[in-house]
């Protein structure tokens, strides 16, 4: 079994703004330590020969021209916000500074 | 709101305290398009027009990276002496925070395209100094918040903020420094003149306005101090909100004087973001740096990796311009300035304006006692950077109707601060301030006529050889003639009067 603790579930919840219950953080502990040693046996099969990819596809450069295309228009882009100004999408005040 | 903190002599914190530098740049290219989509790349105008499904992170819309961005960013890598990665990725920074509607921005993380780099940076002295480069990566720009609501507009207490989309998705650079050891009380020069080095360095590419007032070319300095003997890195801090070339003198000054005053009292250094206050010339505390800060990078699965051809590079590599060190050299002997006045345009950070100034028709020196002189004090004034309230065209412009004789120098600086409030350009601002030089004769001689009736006895004066009577006159007639009229014609016109 890998070394999944219930302090890493917590924090990940945390940082993924999901709410979880301690009962669900523990049953959440058991399950991610099986998908991680799943995942784990991957690296059994792969050998030094086999280069890591993130990708399936062996594709590189796939580029677009520096050409302008269609945009939506201002009321387009807003038609799914739950809340704007006319002009803007309106959100919560966040706390914490600018990213 | 900031308060000023505790400061110690900036001598005695140096004295006890070895400051360590590193910087953040972070430079929007100006490519046509977005990093990532087809949208203009253009920040302003009406909120929310320039975005694409992409751009708004809507599902089912896919990133194509923009090749002219590749190109760009391969370019300032070797500018910046960087070797380019054969196979570099692209990979998501998770955060919420609704600048970027995706829920994580698309960067490099282990894999950035630009590595191991060095730049020569030239101190006011001449003393050079090599700033290690340790990457350059891409990403993409986020969207621009405006708090609402609040005492004073700020994030503290707003009610709710309201985000544009038009900058989301405008293709970044963001350049790198290893930690910088030995820049001892140079430290806030040299900030500056590194950052004025990369600005350079990216306007000679023509790959970026580099105007950090409008936010194009950005800084986030950190700082700390180790204490002398201790051979121990000290906490760091990251200053924010650094919008000219002289905030981040200023700024790395001040945070010196702080962390040192806190040190010395016998305080801990917070590692946290802080925000610089370009009005009060001070830093505030922001974001403590915390648990929120583990972005949980991975590669990006819907981007494949870039790849590129030992050509390409090499057609890149033999089209950069020369390196900044043989540029000023060359320019110095083109200019044929001497020493003192070359230093002057290089501490200045006013090169390339003179460059340009000079490149639209004006003469060199000029340009130099324009930008350095007149331009200079406008922009000390307001406290924002000379090159942010005109233009090197309209400079060229201006000193093109001094030279033609239609305004004199008076005049033209009535003209400069016409243009700097935004009244066009220089010709502009003389057809609707009514300013050029008149040297239509007739003019002048009604003047001088009306100025010789209240001073009758000049005449006589300069007749005795009392020459210096005139300027009686000239004063006389440039005062009633608001300052049009060509001084030396009029001193050419009583002097002939003098003479029937």
């Amino acid at each position: 079994m890998s070394e999944i603790t219930t302090d890493q579930v917590a924090h990940l919840a945390n940082l993924a703004r999901i709410a979880l219950t301690p009962e669900e953080i523990d049953k959440l502990t058991g399950e991610l330590s099986v998908i991680i040693d799943s995942i784990a046996k991957v690296s059994q099969v792969a050998t030094a020969d086999v280069p890591a990819t993130s990708h399936p596809i062996p594709l590189t450069n796939v580029f677009r021209p520096d050409v302008i295309g269609d945009t939506l228009s201002q009321e387009e882009a807003l038609s799914g916000a739950p809340e704007h100004d006319g002009s803007r999408f309106k959100v919560s005040a966040i706390l914490g500074e600018e990213q | 709101m900031a308060q000023p903190a505790e400061l110690m002599d900036f001598d005695k914190a140096i004295e006890l305290f070895e400051p360590v530098l590193g910087f953040e740049v972070h430079v929007e290219l100006n490519t046509k398009t977005k990093m990532f989509s087809d949208a203009p790349n253009f920040f302003g105008g009406e909120p929310n027009t320039n975005v694409t499904p992409v751009d708004l992170g809507l599902p089912g819309s896919l990133p194509v990276v923009n090749e002219q961005a590749i190109k760009y960013s391969i370019s300032l890598g070797l500018a910046l002496g960087c070797e380019i990665r054969p196979s570099s990725r692209f990979a998501r920074k998770n955060y919420f925070y609704p600048d970027l509607a995706k829920n994580y921005q698309i960067s490099q993380y282990d894999e950035p395209i630009a590595f191991d780099g060095s730049v020569e940076v030239e101190l006011a002295d001449g003393r050079l100094f090599q700033i290690p480069i340790e990457r350059a990566h891409m990403e993409e720009d986020a969207g621009k918040l405006t708090h609402v609501g609040g005492a004073t507009g700020r994030i503290q207490g707003a009610e709710y903020s309201l985000v544009d989309y038009n900058r989301a998705g405008v293709p970044l650079v963001e350049i790198v420094t290893n930690i910088i050891y030995g820049a001892e009380r140079d430290a806030p020069e040299l900030a500056k003149a590194y950052v004025s080095t990369i600005r350079d360095i990216v306007r000679s590419l023509g790959i970026s306005d580099a105007k950090m007032e409008r936010g194009n070319l950005r800084c986030d300095a950190n700082i700390s101090l180790s204490p002398r003997g201790s051979g121990k890195l000290g906490t760091r801090t990251e200053t924010k909100n650094v919008n000219s070339l002289r905030s981040v003198e200023r700024a790395i000054r001040y945070e010196i004087q702080r962390q040192a005053a806190i040190l010395a009292a016998g305080g801990t250094i917070i590692q946290e973001t802080r925000h610089w206050h370009e009005d009060t010339g001070v830093t505030s505390a922001g974001r403590p740096k915390s648990d929120a800060d583990d972005y949980r990078y991975f590669p990006e699965p819907d981007l494949l990796p870039v790849a590129p051809s030992l050509e390409l590079i090499e057609e890149l590599r033999a089209a950069l311009p020369e390196a900044p060190a043989i540029r000023r050299r060359r320019l110095k002997e083109a200019w044929g300035f001497t020493d003192l006045e070359f230093q002057d345009v290089a501490n200045s950070g006013l090169l390339v304006e003179i460059e340009e100034t000079a490149a639209a028709g004006a003469s060199a020196a000029q340009a130099r006692k324009w930008w350095t002189g007149e331009i200079a004090r406008l922009a000390n004034a307001a406290s924002v950077d000379a090159s942010s309230l005109v233009s090197p065209a309209d400079v060229a412009e201006l000193i093109g109707l001094i030279e033609s004789g239609e305004l004199t120098d008076r005049l033209a600086r009535q003209v400069l601060e016409g243009v700097v409030a935004g009244e066009g350009s220089p010709s502009a601002v003389v057809q609707s301030r009514g300013l050029a030089v008149v040297s239509d004769d007739g003019a002048l001689i009604a003047a001088i006529d009306d100025a010789l009736a209240a001073q009758p006895d000049v005449l006589d004066k300069i007749r005795d050889g009392k020459v210096q009577a005139a300027g009686a006159v000239i004063g006389a007639v440039m005062k009633a003639m608001k300052g049009t009229a060509d001084a030396a014609r009029v001193r050419e016109l009583v002097l002939e009067r003098a003479q029937q």
